[in-house]
Parts: structure tokens; sequence; C-alpha cells
């Protein structure tokens, strides 16, 4: 496999990349106007997949495996489910609703337009000609004291996969914002069963 | 390729999920909208985390998708309970809070 993309060359490999981004950013984009527009909920619900499989393959583009895959299992494993039992559970809204009035639709177009215009303004003004490196997968430190031949702590960089390096940055440098997010999901749990639950 | 193919991704995104927010007057679609702004950010984050070759950005994203589950756990409790009360999920409806 690597022989492979080696042969391809790195402009090929490059333009195909290209090729690749702009169609799932496409499918993204037709899928999250879906979302907002067709009155079928469950319909919406099961275009919000295909929107959050394309922000999954976003990441694996900017070479964040790990982020790809736990967007996979908590979004389109846990979160679209809750969805749908909200869905099955409020039973009225199963189905057909009502859309807002044209009027409300407008507006709502207008001001979504106005603040993508204030972003793309901003956006194309500050990183006109800003590209990502080639290879977006970050450099790791890899210690060589294990090989044979090497001295002992010697150490160099190399670009690798980006999951050992999320796991020494949440257990070192953020360890007290990951205890507080367990304890806030604890909570959120907690405070939903009770929210939920029949008197 | 740019940065900014990846910023400007997300600012459609975004847009769209404001959209939804505004229009929509199921409860279920808002979050399902809100969701999708928060996945916009993501983006964001994570695009940063690339362009400056940190795996902080991706720490950062995996910190709002942990929230975002908590958020989505109280919002659909919260559409239940509602309801529950008035037989309606129609957010135009809900008006309690109303002087």
């Amino acid at each position: 496999m690597t022989q492979l993309f080696a042969q391809a060359g790195s402009g090929d490999l490059m333009v195909a990349q290209n090729i690749f981004w702009w169609i799932f950013a496409a499918i993204t984009v037709i899928a999250a106007i879906r979302v907002v527009t067709t009155e079928n909920i469950v319909h919406s619900a099961l275009n919000l997949v295909i929107v959050l499989a394309g922000v999954a393959v976003q990441f694996i583009f900017l070479g964040s495996e790990f982020a790809a895959v736990t967007q996979v299992l908590v979004y389109i494993g846990a979160i679209v489910v809750l969805f749908l039992f909200g869905i099955m559970l409020t039973r009225g809204s199963l189905g057909e609703e009502t859309l807002a009035q044209s009027e409300r639709r407008g507006m709502g177009a207008l001001v979504a337009l106005m603040l993508f215009g204030v972003m793309a303004v901003s956006l194309i003004d500050g990183f006109e000609d800003v590209t990502l490196g080639e290879d977006t997968r970050n450099l790791i430190e890899v210690e060589t004291w294990e090989r044979e031949g090497t001295d002992a702590g010697d150490a160099f960089l190399t670009r690798g996969s980006d999951t050992a390096a999320i796991g020494d940055t949440i257990f070192e440098q953020y360890i007290v914002p990951f205890e507080a997010i367990s304890v806030l999901l604890l909570a959120a749990l907690i405070g939903a069963i009770v929210i939920a639950r029949k008197e | 390729m740019w940065l900014n193919q990846f910023l400007l991704l997300a600012a459609v995104l975004f847009a769209i999920g404001v959209y939804g927010v505004i229009t929509r007057r199921n409860g279920v679609m808002v979050l399902m909208s809100i969701e999708m702004i928060l996945n916009a950010v993501n983006i964001n984050l994570v695009a940063f985390g690339a362009f400056n070759g940190t795996p902080v950005g991706s720490v950062f994203a995996l910190f709002v998708i942990a929230v975002a589950a908590a958020e989505v756990g109280i919002g659909l409790a919260i559409v239940l309970l509602i309801y529950r009360n008035k037989r309606s999920i129609d957010f135009d409806e809900v008006d309690l809070l109303k002087g």
C-alpha cells in the first residue's frame, strides 16, 4: 500500500485528494440543506447521518483519525439513535411537520446568508493563501532506546498517527478539563433522568 | 490543500444550522440544527490544529463532542417533558415564560 502511494507520486495524490474533497464537501452541504428543509422529520435525521459522516471524512482529510472515529461512534452511533428515540417518543411529530410561514423562512435565509457573508469575507481576507502541509499528520517524538546500537534516550521526530499524540495531550496537559467534562457528563445524565422521569 | 477550504465548508454548515434553528418549529429539529452548528465548529478546531501541527485542535474537538452528547441528553429530556405536558413539541406554542 505504501509503495503504491509512493509510485503514484505526491502530485497525483494531491490532485486525487482535492477531487475527493470537493465530492465529499458537496455531499455534506446538500445533505445539510436537506436536513433543514425536508418536512419529514425521520428523513431529516437520516440526512443528519450523512452530514455527520461527511464531517468525519473532513477529519480524515485533516489527518486526525481519532477524532473521525470518535465522531462516527459518538455522533452516528449514539446521538442519532437518541434523536430517533426522541422522534418516536414524541409521536405527534412523527411524519410530516408543518413548516414555518414563508415570511419567517425568508428572514431565516436572510440571517443565514448575512452570517455566511461576514464569515466568508473575513476568512478569505485573513487566510487567503494559507495552505495546509502536504502531510497533515502530527509530528510525534519517538524514542529509540529500545533499538540496538543507539544511545538510551535518543529521540527523533517522525510523522505518525495522531492517536498517541492526542492521548499524551489529554492526559498530561488537559487532565483537569478532561476530569471536569467527565463530571459534567455524569451530572447531565442524572439531570436527564430526573427531568424525564414520571412523577 | 488550502486551509480556507475547510474553514469555508465549516462556515456553510454553520449558516445552514442557524437557518434551521430559526425556521424549524419542531423541538427535535432545533436540537439537530444545533448539532450541525457544533460540528462546523469542530471542523474549524481540527483544521487549525492540523495547520499548526499540534494535536490540541483534535483534543478540543473531542471535548466539544462530549459536551454535545450531554447537551443532547438534557435537550431531549426537556423536549419529552414539554410533550408530556402540552401534547405538542411545537416551539411556537411554548410560551410559559411569557410575562
